[in-house]
């Protein structure tokens, strides 16, 4: 067994209060609440914990990071700590004062999500008033600061028609990299699966107008470029590997290989409370419970691609056929590839009524565009 | 040969880091790594040798004159590689150039 190389990226989702109501969102459906949240103590104990383990860089995420008021602390305890900073913000709350406090704090980079290139689509999706001028606005800002902006493009069913335009939108918005993300299927997204999976023909046209684009501007912008992999043959490396690259952080503490491992039955996952985080990393048994290649059975194991995927998404495994330590159901190798042939039919019928993120619960059909008021979320 | 309407560099062209970009040695690791955008490069000494020179004044002739007399290599070959390596470089948006 090769040495344990440190984590590259601390994923910390400091809150999971976000003013947006996404229907794709990757966060779980039991959201902790913000009596639980860890405090700016630990969470500065944490950051510096994970500079001495070799982290590089922290992405501050959530739910929405800017509800916390204490945020310009935290990048500005990372960045003293030699860590890149990075916000992932769905920059509806990116006032100028925010912007300025985090720019003084040293911010590194800001990442924004947009859920569409027209307004009406966009707030829908989002479930917020505005959503997409307030957005566009706070893209201005940060590119008028100097701070590099990453737009992230969530593409779904019902927006993937329009994936040229948004494109071109990411170049106006002075945006140096455009995440072009599909869908990934945890969380609410899970539940809202079939309004959102798109066709194979909308996917292989998508997949054309990136590599257009990419082509075209290159040297002017890096598009990455993430796809759904239920249309694929192949799984996708989730993670880089169990416990190879990542650290996630929950709003309470709970660290996870990654943002959907709490879905998993019978992991206990080990709190950064209780427990530093190099011995977390090094030693919990969450971190090893598929770390590496002996936890897998056939046909994984003697799979020539098993460095290479590390046997595919274990959340996806469980999802789709209640085993965790299966194969990815996306693998062409997977006995049980027939459990996606259902959600691929479902893509061919009219999309259900979105059931938004929401604190109370998941069983809210599609209520239209309701703006959550600010005071709520602080 | 031609890449679009994106940056290409030549021998004159006076590369640097662009904002935000950082070449830094990780006391952790005990290694150079360059941070950017939510991508982190693990370069070999020679690329760390190239970087370090990258310092928005010298140009790209002038930084593979001084690695050849380093490594007490070829100059011409040199400068091919240096170009291409900082072209690349370019294009992923670590580097850009600084008379632009």
């Amino acid at each position: 067994m090769r040495a344990l190389e440190p984590p590259m990226a601390l994923l910390a989702e400091v809150t999971h209060r976000c003013p947006l109501q996404c229907p794709y969102c990757s966060n779980p459906l039991e959201l902790d609440r913000v009596a639980t949240e860890l405090d700016t103590d630990s969470w500065q104990r944490v950051l510096d914990e994970a500079a001495a383990l070799g982290v590089l860089q922290v992405h501050f995420s959530g739910g929405e990071p800017l509800v916390r008021r204490d945020l310009a602390t935290l990048v500005g305890h990372a960045a003293r700590a030699g860590l890149y900073t990075n916000l992932i913000t769905s920059a509806v709350l990116l006032d100028q004062r925010r912007l300025d406090a985090l720019v003084a704090a040293g911010l590194d980079h800001v990442q924004i999500s947009f859920q569409d290139v027209e307004d009406a689509p966009g707030d829908r999706v989002a479930g917020y008033k505005n959503a997409q001028r307030l957005k566009r606005e706070a893209a201005a800002r940060v590119g008028a600061a100097g701070l590099p902006l990453t737009v992230n493009a969530v593409v779904h069913r019902q927006n993937l028609s329009r994936l040229g335009a948004m494109i071109d939108a990411a170049v106006e918005l002075g945006a140096r990299r455009l995440e072009v993300a599909h869908v990934q299927y945890y969380g609410w997204a899970l539940v809202n699966r079939a309004a959102l999976l798109p066709t194979r023909a909308q996917l292989d046209a998508a997949t054309v107008t990136v590599e257009a684009a990419r082509e075209r501007l290159r040297g002017r912008l890096v598009i990455d470029y993430v796809v759904p992999d239920y249309h694929a043959a192949l799984p996708k490396a989730c993670m880089s590997g169990w416990g190879r690259r990542f650290i996630n952080l929950t709003p309470s503490g709970k660290a996870l290989p990654c943002h959907a491992a709490e879905t998993l039955p019978g992991i206990e996952f080990p709190s950064v409370r209780e427990m530093g985080l190099a011995e977390i990393w090094r030693d919990s048994d969450a971190f090893n419970q598929f770390r590496g290649t002996d936890w897998m059975a056939e046909p994984c194991r003697s799979c020539d691609r098993r460095e290479i995927d590390w046997g595919g998404c274990r959340c996806q495994a469980f999802a789709l056929t209640g085993k965790a330590a299966a194969t990815d159901p996306v693998c062409f190798k997977a006995t049980e590839r027939g459990r996606l042939a259902e959600a691929i039919e479902a893509t061919h019928e009219e999309p259900p009524p979105f059931v938004y993120r929401r604190m109370s619960g998941h069983k809210n059909p599609d209520e239209g565009v309701e703006p959550v008021p600010l005071g709520a979320v602080d | 040969m031609t890449t679009g309407p994106g940056i290409r560099l030549d021998v004159r062209a006076v590369p640097r880091l662009k904002s935000h970009v950082r070449l830094q040695f990780n006391e952790a690791r005990g290694q150079w790594i360059v941070q950017a955008p939510e991508r982190v490069l693990m370069p070999d000494e020679i690329a760390i040798s190239v970087l370090k020179r990258c310092d928005g004044t010298a140009n790209i002739a002038v930084i593979a004159a001084s690695l050849a007399r380093e490594y007490d290599a070829p100059p011409e070959t040199v400068e091919n590689d240096v170009l291409e390596m900082l072209q690349e470089l370019a294009e992923k948006g670590i580097i850009d150039d600084a008379r632009a």
